[in-house]
């Protein structure tokens, strides 16, 4: 009786004068590239709802989340890592960490965000909370050597797992010490480009630029040490010029199988993930660059490397081929779907729009003005593993 | 032999100067296709390079990281690529000479 009266009074209150309470699970944010703006976005909506600037050189920019979806944490490319409160909408606060990043990622508890850098090459933790720094792993793979990081993807027990492109490693950086972090190193493979954990943590997947195949970690065993698969996928032919490096998330992972980009190839590779073995191949009309399963993995969608950056072709994972190609707009970077997947938004770099398009009738629902947009990040990866 | 070697050096050292002086000599780009390629190396290229040009995976292209770097040899590379870096060929989408722009633009401080 006395919760309802508080209830009550809140209620009153809240209607009177305070601000409108409100959920976060509908949000998201979209990277103005050229900018450095990010655009706020509600996917109930599907309309902007504040614009903020400052945010430096967003190209390649990237985002995670607290895990109440409220904070948004955007890495620059010039190294800056800004928090953002997505229903104040501003920014609570920016540090510059590095000279030259490429995105991060957030600890399972939710309390450390680490950043991967290029420059100098290595990983950053800080307190999600204030953004101080707690500690650092230079990636020095030899005496004096240091690597460019890619692929850093949470695992479960407060872990990252990453690559390195001049090393040729795996690490895995368990941060259960968040000012002494223990560091595991793996062999990978001939430059590794970008990796994934699959959505429930258990494996660490980095793909290789130097040479057929991608390396793969189980991290339930790491002592079984790494090990590679889809070896030779080219089968020795010539590979055709890759005009944009592909990217890996778990998010390609659908119906028990992995859904990975060939490089040099125009072809979605599939993968059994029991087995690990290649299980078909499914020609597409460019070099792939996202391939990115709907929530439910019925379908998977694929965008294309310059110059085929304007085509999207879509898998039906049942069928097993591509089922619907079109042309949305020029320049697409980068899609995300909504949390159930009914509807998909596509940036359309060089049309300056966003474009949302429902995935059952492939017919656009809506589109948003954005200045050069490229990453689209809803707050659903906030409970998402290896996001 | 060597005076016919020394015109064609003279004659080399004459049409570098020209195109120096005078943009709109033959070989340049068009104002129209001049804007094409600024916004093909900002996001194209620099979807590795960076869009500031200041590095990502590939490298730096700003003029102080590439003034000890041959001409040629940088036209070459973005003209033909690089067999065993990501370094693509990007001959089917420019002439070389075109190339030779990008490149003369990159070392003295690239256009917005």
């Amino acid at each position: 009786m006395r919760l309802f009266f508080v209830f009550l009074v809140a209620l009153l209150l809240g209607a009177c004068a305070g601000p409108q309470l409100r959920g976060t699970g509908d949000l998201g944010l979209v990277i103005e590239r050229a900018s450095g703006q990010v655009t706020l976005v509600n996917t109930t909506s599907r309309q902007p709802y504040a614009r903020i600037d400052g945010l430096g050189d967003l190209s390649h920019a990237s985002a995670v989340y607290s895990r109440d979806g409220r904070y948004a944490f955007v890495f620059g490319r010039d190294g800056g890592l800004t928090k953002i409160d997505m229903l104040e909408a501003r920014i609570v606060r920016r540090v510059m960490q590095s000279g030259n990043a490429i995105g991060g990622s957030i600890s399972q508890d939710g309390r450390i965000v680490v950043a991967q850098n290029y420059t100098p090459g290595g990983i950053k933790a800080f307190d999600a909370e204030t953004l101080e720094l707690l500690s650092e792993v230079p990636a020095e793979y030899a005496p004096g050597k240091f690597s460019k990081v890619v692929g850093l993807a949470d695992a479960p027990g407060n872990k990252f797992a990453y690559a390195l492109f001049e090393g040729g490693e795996i690490w895995v950086s368990d941060f259960s010490n968040p000012k002494q972090p223990k560091t595991q190193r793996f062999p990978a493979g001939l430059q590794p480009y970008d990796g994934l954990v699959t959505p429930d943590g258990r494996y660490f997947l980095a793909g290789l630029f130097g040479e057929d195949g991608v390396a793969m970690l189980d991290l339930w065993q790491p002592e079984k040490g790494s090990r590679k698969i889809l070896e030779n996928y080219g089968r020795g032919q010539e590979k055709l010029p890759v005009f944009k490096m592909p990217h890996l998330r778990g998010w390609s992972v659908a119906q028990g199988k992995a859904y990975l980009p060939a490089i040099g190839r125009h072809e979605v590779l599939v993968v059994d993930v029991a087995t690990w073995k290649e299980v078909g191949r499914i020609p597409v009309r460019g070099q792939p660059v996202f391939v990115i399963a709907r929530p439910d993995g019925r379908q998977v969608w694929v965008n294309f490397a310059f110059p085929d950056n304007g085509k999207m072709d879509v898998i039906d994972t049942l069928a097993g081929k591509v089922v619907h190609a079109f042309e949305p707009g020029k320049g697409i970077l980068h899609m995300e779907f909504t949390p159930r997947g009914e509807n998909v938004w596509l940036s359309a770099r060089d049309d300056n729009k966003v474009l949302i398009y429902d995935t059952a009738t492939f017919s656009r629902v809506g589109e948003i003005a954005a200045d050069n947009p490229s990453g689209i990040f809803f707050t659903t990866r906030a409970a998402r593993i290896g996001f | 032999m060597l005076s016919s070697r020394l015109v064609f050096a003279l004659f080399w050292a004459s049409t570098a100067t020209l195109a120096n002086a005078e943009p709109s000599t033959a070989g340049t780009p068009d104002a129209v296709r001049q804007k094409e390629l600024v916004r093909l190396v900002r996001q194209d290229c620099g979807s590795c390079h960076g869009m500031t040009l200041q590095g990502g995976l590939g490298p730096a292209l700003l003029p102080a990281t590439l003034q000890e770097k041959p001409v040629e040899g940088l036209v070459a590379t973005i003209y033909y690529g690089r067999p065993g870096t990501p370094m693509p060929p990007w001959k089917q989408f420019m002439s070389e000479a075109e190339a030779g722009w990008i490149v003369q633009q990159l070392m003295s401080g690239f256009p917005q």
